[in-house]
């Protein structure tokens, strides 16, 4: 392509964009654009970039609380948590790349999240990935898991931030398009945010980090459509990531931000120096020159389109005070990474691009953010799926063999063989390893800690919208309660099919609401998020899957608890109410066979009541283990408790007129089994709080008994929860 | 005591090993860049894990050859205590102050978790606060651990006593299943022949206290601040 080709309606149709699209471009414009202007609109106004099918609803979300120090819009959030101390995150979908290409693909979403951390200056100390893989049956999902996961370790373990926490789950929709969520945690000093608004005419604009190639030109554009059989040959709009530089810019940039430099910071993301020098100009209503013969390039003879279009890993885009280029430059010089003055701050409002002496692209950056296309979507809500009482629910031949069928089965059996593969202890200050409800990371120097977790039940989503979006904001939550910290806030990650379908605007729309009522009832506000829409292959869409990173806090670490039975002789008390809730519960779906019914509804006021109580507890060392009840009911719950803790139990409760399998295997929400020392101190603390639980079995021994009957044994169990994804992985 | 963590582009066990130093024996060590030649003169030399110039090439072969190694290997040859955790430990044999390699993971698999080790010598300076066959726990974490070296070379370091550290059971006996790499001999650390170099894959300073799971890495730093200050 060149700068004189004539925007013909195939080339503007290639680059994703409407007739009405391209009529608003040159209104806009006041005349035909250049190939490389047109290239920066289409960027610009794609899906990924300008949130077009989903700002209308994104606004409906509550983004504020006393403790949010940065809401969404900047490259990550920003959270107080007291002593000049700030959490900084962010989660980030890299869905489509890692289909096409599955170690890059992982890799490079692992360091793009990184890079919108530190960028506003939080050194990144926890990784999070949230996983969804077709059927295990399907003959590609063993090449995707085994090629992701070596992604974002091979990643992740050389920048040398742990990976704590995640889930991994599979499902027969996500055959065509899996998803790969990745969050990165940071953590700075309050006074030391840096934000990408440019300011200061004349200010010189950086470019840092690793030189320019033609890797993943499109890949926005490529993130906002669907797929078809032939997207084997987008491959190459899959960029390669490189940890080593990515490590070596963490520690110059955080240097530099140690120093009096910076006026303005951004990382080169999605549609590279287009996005980062756009973004930059509008929020700080000025314009950029840019000389871009001084862009560092890998290649030969690239095209100002092909420049800013670039989606090259690991660089970053700065406006620096005036004098203190030398001082900058000398820091990036020692740590081996490209320093190069490319323009200058202006006061035209334009983005105004040179090449080779000439002037190849000049557009108002204004219209250029403020235009871009906003759609209200037709959309349709799900029909409710007809009720299921306990009653419609077989029991099983038995007990045991249902427990063992659960634990066994690839949602619920145990992700050891992903987790080892990541360094999750470097920086040495993992206080709550993979496996519990949420990963615990101490903040360095201090005995304070974030609770960290990832969490989203797409089958409830799927069935009901609203509900499947509450029970997602809920059930971070409840993990992070579970540790005894306090949940802060949320970032979110939203994956759905086409929007153009209003079946499927209707499950975005749903999901947001139910999100929104949580976050407002839960006081756990969204500071941070990412939509991905048009996961669909072929037409089949993915279950929605509204992804939810959560962050809490410890005050103090020494009264965190975990998941593991601590001691033969405790009392095992459940936290809530159960109704025997098995629509769409795990017990339905591996031991029945189906997939029907509504998810378990979610009480808010319940919720907060008996999570509020919870923390209390382990507040004031009454509560010694504990564990949501989440996917699976209580005897998994408590399956997994004794496996943490090499201890066996006995649940001896009554369950009244409920069936026995529905109250063990029922997913009913706002639950947690406790493990409690002294019994009697511990009810008469719930009395107080008005909080119903109860007693209903003992630790001990090591085998897992119901009523005094043994259902498995500990080392029985163990193998059976352990092998399933080993076996899986390594004996095809 | 006085010690010195050297810092190549990459590493990222740099902080942790600088902490350990500092919260077991009391001195905070100094940091040595790469790219220095001389640097102050110190008591323990230690060479951090992470990926110094992202393993390219061979984990730990262009760090060898790194400006500040050269004056690291003479002061070892002088007899001034080395330790390499890690990609520390890929360093030293890539430098040739230890024998032997280290390659790819038997699996082929990054693998990060804690493994039991049996410590075979308690007469040296980084190991005397153990006692002899002590079953200790520490986290390993890398991709390239794999011991390998000769059949001659292994009976040499086996007749010297140069093996520090075996990966065992948690009885203490040791098995393929115990093993997380593949290493021959279920080796896990050596010495040199003069014992003031030692290399290990094993993290000792990531469980140093009982918030992290565990205090049983201690006993390395314990041993040479015992060794330095007596």
């Amino acid at each position: 392509m060149t700068d004189t080709l004539s925007i013909t309606p195939e080339l503007v149709a290639e680059h994703g964009l409407t007739n009405e699209e391209y009529e608003l471009i040159l209104s806009v414009m006041g005349r035909e654009p250049t190939i490389t202007e047109l290239g920066i609109f289409s960027v610009m106004w794609s899906e990924h970039c300008s949130y077009k099918s989903s700002k209308v609803w994104l606004k409906r979300l509550p983004t504020k609380a006393p403790w949010v120090i940065q809401g969404p819009g900047e490259n990550a959030g920003v959270i107080d948590i007291g002593d000049g101390d700030a959490v900084i995150f962010k989660m980030e979908s890299h869905n489509h790349p890692s289909y096409i290409e599955p170690y890059q693909g992982a890799a490079t979403g692992v360091g793009g999240i990184l890079r919108d951390v530190f960028t506003m200056g939080g050194r990144p100390i926890a990784n999070l990935n949230a996983l969804r893989f077709g059927s295990p049956d399907h003959p590609k999902t063993r090449h995707l898991v085994s090629g992701v996961v070596a992604g974002i370790g091979g990643y992740g373990n050389c920048v040398g931030v742990p990976t704590v926490a995640g889930e991994c789950t599979f499902h027969p929709a996500y055959n065509g398009n899996i998803l790969v969520n990745a969050m990165t945690v940071g953590l700075a000093r309050k006074d030391r945010i840096f934000y990408s608004a440019a300011a200061g005419v004349g200010n010189p604009v950086v470019y840092v980090g690793s030189k320019t190639g033609r890797d993943g030109i499109h890949g926005a554009t490529m993130a906002s459509a669907e797929f078809t059989e032939d997207s084997e040959e987008k491959r190459p709009t899959v960029q390669v990531g490189d940890p080593f530089t990515e490590k070596l810019l963490i520690e110059a940039c955080l240097e530099l931000m140690a120093e009096d430099a910076i006026v303005a910071i951004q990382d080169m993301g999605a549609a590279g120096l287009t996005s980062s020098s756009v973004e930059m100009a509008s929020k700080g209503g000025v314009g950029f020159e840019l000389d871009l013969d001084r862009v560092p390039q890998r290649e030969e003879n690239m095209t100002p389109y092909e420049m800013m279009l670039s989606e090259s890993q690991e660089r970053m885009l700065m406006v620096l005070k005036p004098g203190s280029e030398a001082q900058a430059e000398a820091i990036f010089r020692k740590w081996d990474l490209d320093f190069a003055v490319i323009g200058r701050i202006t006061d035209t409002g334009r983005l105004t691009l040179k090449h080779e002496g000439e002037i190849v692209g000049d557009i108002p950056v204004a219209p250029l953010v403020d235009k871009a296309p906003e759609y209200d979507r037709p959309w349709e809500p799900t029909p409710p799926a007809p009720a299921l009482h306990p009653g419609d629910v077989p029991a099983p031949r038995s007990l045991g063999d249902a427990l063992r069928t659960l634990m066994g089965c690839p949602d619920l059996a145990s992700k050891r063989w992903i987790w080892e593969q990541y360094d999750h202890m470097v920086m040495a200050d993992t206080v709550q390893r993979p496996g519990g409800d949420a990963a615990v990371v101490r903040v360095h120097g201090t005995t304070k800690g974030l609770a960290l977790t990832t969490d989203c039940t797409p089958r409830y989503c799927k069935a009901d919208p609203v509900e499947g979006g509450k029970q997602a904001v809920a059930e971070a939550w409840r993990n992070i309660t579970a540790t005894g910290a306090k949940p802060l806030a949320i970032t979110d990650c939203m994956n759905f099919g086409n929007p153009e379908r209003p079946i499927i605007m209707g499950q975005f729309a749903g999901a947001i609401q139910g999100m929104a009522e949580a976050c407002t009832a839960l006081e756990f506000p969204v500071i941070s998020g990412n939509v991905s829409l048009y996961n669909e292959t072929n037409g089949e869409a993915i279950l929605p899957t509204p992804a939810i990173g959560g962050v809490g806090l410890l005050k103090d670490i020494d009264c965190m608890v975990t998941i593991a039975l601590k001691t033969a002789g405790d009392w095992l008390y459940m936290v809530g109410e159960s109704a025997g809730h098995l629509g769409q519960s795990l017990y339905l779906r591996e031991v029945c066979g189906r997939e029907d019914g509504p998810p378990p509804p979610v009480d808010l006021a319940i919720e907060r009541r008996n999570g509020d109580f919870v923390r209390s507890a382990i507040e004031n060392r009454q509560v010694v283990a504990c564990h949501d009840l989440s996917d699976g009911g209580l005897l998994v719950a408590a399956a997994e408790m004794a496996l943490a803790g090499d201890l066996g139990f006995d649940l001896d409760a009554d369950w009244g007129s409920l069936p026995d399998h529905a109250a063990l295997f029922g997913e009913d929400q706002g639950r947690y089994l406790v493990e409690v020392s002294e019994g009697e101190a511990f009810e008469a603390a719930a009395r107080a709080a008005g909080v119903p639980v109860k007693r209903i079995g003992f630790v001990g021994g090591d085998t897992l008994n119901r009523g005094g009957e043994r259902l498995i044994s500990l080392a029985e169990l163990r193998e059976i929860h352990e092998s399933w994804l080993p076996n899986y992985m390594e004996n095809a | 005591m006085k010690s010195a963590v050297i810092v190549f582009p990459g590493s990222n066990c740099d902080r942790d090993l600088a902490v350990a130093l500092e919260k077991v024996t009391g001195f905070r060590p100094i940091m040595v860049w790469h790219g220095e030649a001389d640097f102050d003169k110190v008591d323990l030399i230690a060479l951090p894990g992470g990926f110094s110039y992202g393993d390219y090439l061979r984990a730990g072969a262009m760090a060898a050859r790194s400006p500040v190694m050269k004056e690291v290997v003479k002061r070892a040859n002088r007899g001034v205590p080395v330790l390499g955790i890690c990609n520390g430990f890929q360093v030293l044999t890539e430098t040739g102050l230890l024998p032997g390699a280290l390659m790819r993971n038997a699996n082929l698999k990054f693998v990060c978790k804690d493994v039991w080790l049996k410590v075979e010598r308690t007469d040296t300076i980084f190991t005397n606060r153990y006692a002899r066959g002590q079953v200790i726990r520490i986290p390993v974490a890398h991709h390239d651990g794999n011991y390998f070296a000769d059949a001659d070379t292994i009976r040499r370091i086996e007749d010297n006593g140069q093996v520090a550290v075996r990966y065992c059971d948690a009885d203490g006996s040791f098995s393929p299943a115990s093993n997380p790499n593949g290493s021959i001999g279920n080796i896990a650390g050596i010495f040199n022949e003069a014992g003031n170099v030692l290399g290990m894959m094993p993290h000792p300073e990531r469980l140093i206290e009982p918030a992290l799971g565990g205090a049983d890495g201690r006993g390395f730093f314990e041993s040479v601040m015992q060794e330095l200050v007596a």
